[in-house]
């Protein structure tokens, strides 16, 4: 069988691309491989770890999970996608910076994407909720517990603006 | 891993979809939220030559409440059902259960209807359709046909689907009477798959004695378990019953098998433990004067035992 493909055309992070995969092409290697956005990670492929979550739309989904022919007509966002295009940096990622809320990095695309959608939906999480919504998430460096910091800070810089003060962010 | 080639169709109506599907027949499965079905295909556990993707038929995409009960479409994702408001007004099982399904990413993309025909023994939605006594409506070129869930689950990981077939809507049932409900399960950590789970559904009468308790399981029998643990409990108040023994009754009744993720003797602990628990929990609900003559109770901070390990 000669493999069937297509010509597909995907909004990511606001600009149309355009790219020619076969069927299987999982969209994760389309973000990747194709259309060389090496930002979004791929540890499992099978829905466990969350390194490869994107924004679809929107909300956070795996984008190993997912056929590059199926996301046409939507909107994905990738990490590369979250700052804004003067380059400075998404509350998500400034509070990552500043809670030390990675290590190697291979996990934190996965983690920026989600937390980025969270906060928009729950603005104000408490620290039990915070650790629920990176339930999904999986860090083999950080303990988390910079990472649920992280959350708690990002909320805190969206509610007051960037120049709210470093503190430790109290658990409440 | 990479999944095999297959060839890809993305019909844009139910006839065309069902077209498609009569045309594949053997050789053709239907891709929903693939949150079940990609991985498999990653892992190179399944090859089928041709996929069709239903994600483009958005007139399946509802969540429907009416006076009897919630009917969900192929293409509701678990999150627009566990949010829908009317629909756990309705059938608050639905919310209880859906949010033990996997995680919130998950959720957004996998539908209900489709982890009904995954059919795995592990997945909350085939205890919740077994418990209400629902039903999934199948559709294919030329006809359609209603299956109860007591005939719709045949085996682990098997569902009555044949090929050419699609499921089109799944049927959740409101409970009659001073109902309440509860899901709980015991899982490694938030999110992943049951090492037992049970839903739990009380009824109580004007005098808020006991007249019927029965509860569904997850991830102890190839297919749903439901069990009538009525004569354990009917006459007695959520005060005064004795749920231990309704637990007991459970255990006594389960043949859990062993893997690795727990032996056989700690599920069948946990189904003791946890069938105690959620029956408590589902009949002080359904006492709740809120919940008067219909209704499972809206507890929304209800399943706090989600995550635990067993005491009791
Ligand atoms: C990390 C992870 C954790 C998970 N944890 C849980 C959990 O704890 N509990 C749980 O219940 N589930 C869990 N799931 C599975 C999830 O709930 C899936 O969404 C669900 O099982 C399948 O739904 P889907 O829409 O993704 O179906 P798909 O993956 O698209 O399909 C699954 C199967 O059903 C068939 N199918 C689907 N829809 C139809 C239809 N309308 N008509 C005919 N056939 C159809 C497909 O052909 C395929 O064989 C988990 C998944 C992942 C990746
Ligand atoms: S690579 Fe997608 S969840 Fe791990
Ligand atoms: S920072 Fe290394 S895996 Fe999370």
């Amino acid at each position: 069988m000669t493999e069937q493909m297509h010509e597909i055309e995907l909004r990511v992070n606001g600009v149309l691309r355009t790219a020619t995969v076969p069927s299987r092409r999982l969209l994760s290697d389309c973000l990747r491989h194709d259309l060389g956005l090496t930002g979004t990670h791929v540890g499992c492929e099978h829905g466990v770890c969350g390194a490869c979550t994107v924004q679809i739309d929107g909300r956070p989904m795996r984008s190993c999970l997912m056929f590059a022919v199926s996301a046409r007509g939507h909107e994905i966002t990738t990490v590369e996608g979250l700052a804004d295009p003067d380059g400075s940096m998404h509350a998500v990622q400034q509070a990552f910076r500043e809670c030390h809320g990675l290590q190697c990095g291979f996990c934190t695309p996965g983690f920026l994407t989600v937390i980025a959608a969270y906060l928009r939906d729950h603005p104000d999480p408490t620290e039990a909720e915070a650790r629920e919504a990176i339930g999904g998430n999986l860090c083999r460096c950080t303990g988390y517990q910079n990472i649920v910091k992280a959350v708690l800070r990002a909320a805190r810089i969206l509610n007051e603006g960037t120049d709210a003060p470093v503190a430790e962010e109290a658990p409440r | 891993m990479k999944p095999p080639a297959f060839r890809y169709h993305s019909p844009r109506s139910l006839p065309e979809a069902l077209d498609t599907l009569d045309a594949v027949g053997h050789d053709g499965k239907v891709l929903a939220g693939g949150q079940s079905l990609i991985p498999i295909l990653n892992m190179r556990l399944a090859a089928p030559g041709h996929l069709v993707d239903i994600n483009g038929l958005t007139e399946l995409a509802y969540v429907r409440t009416d006076a009897d009960g919630v009917r969900v479409g192929a293409l509701a994702r678990h999150a627009d059902v566990e949010a829908d408001a009317d629909a756990h007004r309705a059938v608050s099982l639905l919310r209880q259960g859906l949010r033990l399904v996997a995680h919130p990413v998950i959720r957004n993309r996998g539908t209900t209807v489709g982890s009904l025909v995954h059919a795995d023994p592990s997945g909350e939605m085939t205890a919740v359709l077994s418990l209400l006594g629902g039903s999934v409506e199948l559709a294919r070129l030329g006809g359609t046909r209603r299956v109860g869930a007591a005939d719709f689950f045949t085996g682990p990981l098997e569902s009555c689907v044949e090929p050419g077939e699609m499921a089109v809507s799944a049927y959740f049932p409101r409970l009659r009477g001073r109902t309440g409900t509860e899901f709980i399960e015991a899982a490694r950590r938030h999110g992943d798959y049951a090492m037992c789970g049970v839903a739990a559904a009380v009824t109580l009468d004007d005098d808020l004695r006991i007249v019927s308790a029965r509860a569904a399981y997850l991830s102890v029998s190839p297919v749903p378990l439901v069990l009538d643990l009525t004569e354990t409990l009917a006459g007695a108040t959520p005060d005064t019953a004795h749920w231990r023994a309704a637990g007991e009754l459970a255990a006594d009744r389960t043949e859990p098998d062993s893997d690795i993720h727990a032996t056989a003797e700690y599920r069948r602990h946990l189904v003791r433990v946890l069938t105690a628990r959620a029956l408590r929990t589902a009949a002080v609900r359904g006492a709740d004067p809120a919940v008067g003559g219909d209704g499972q109770g809206s507890d929304d901070q209800g399943s706090d035992d989600r995550e635990c390990g067993a005491r009791d």
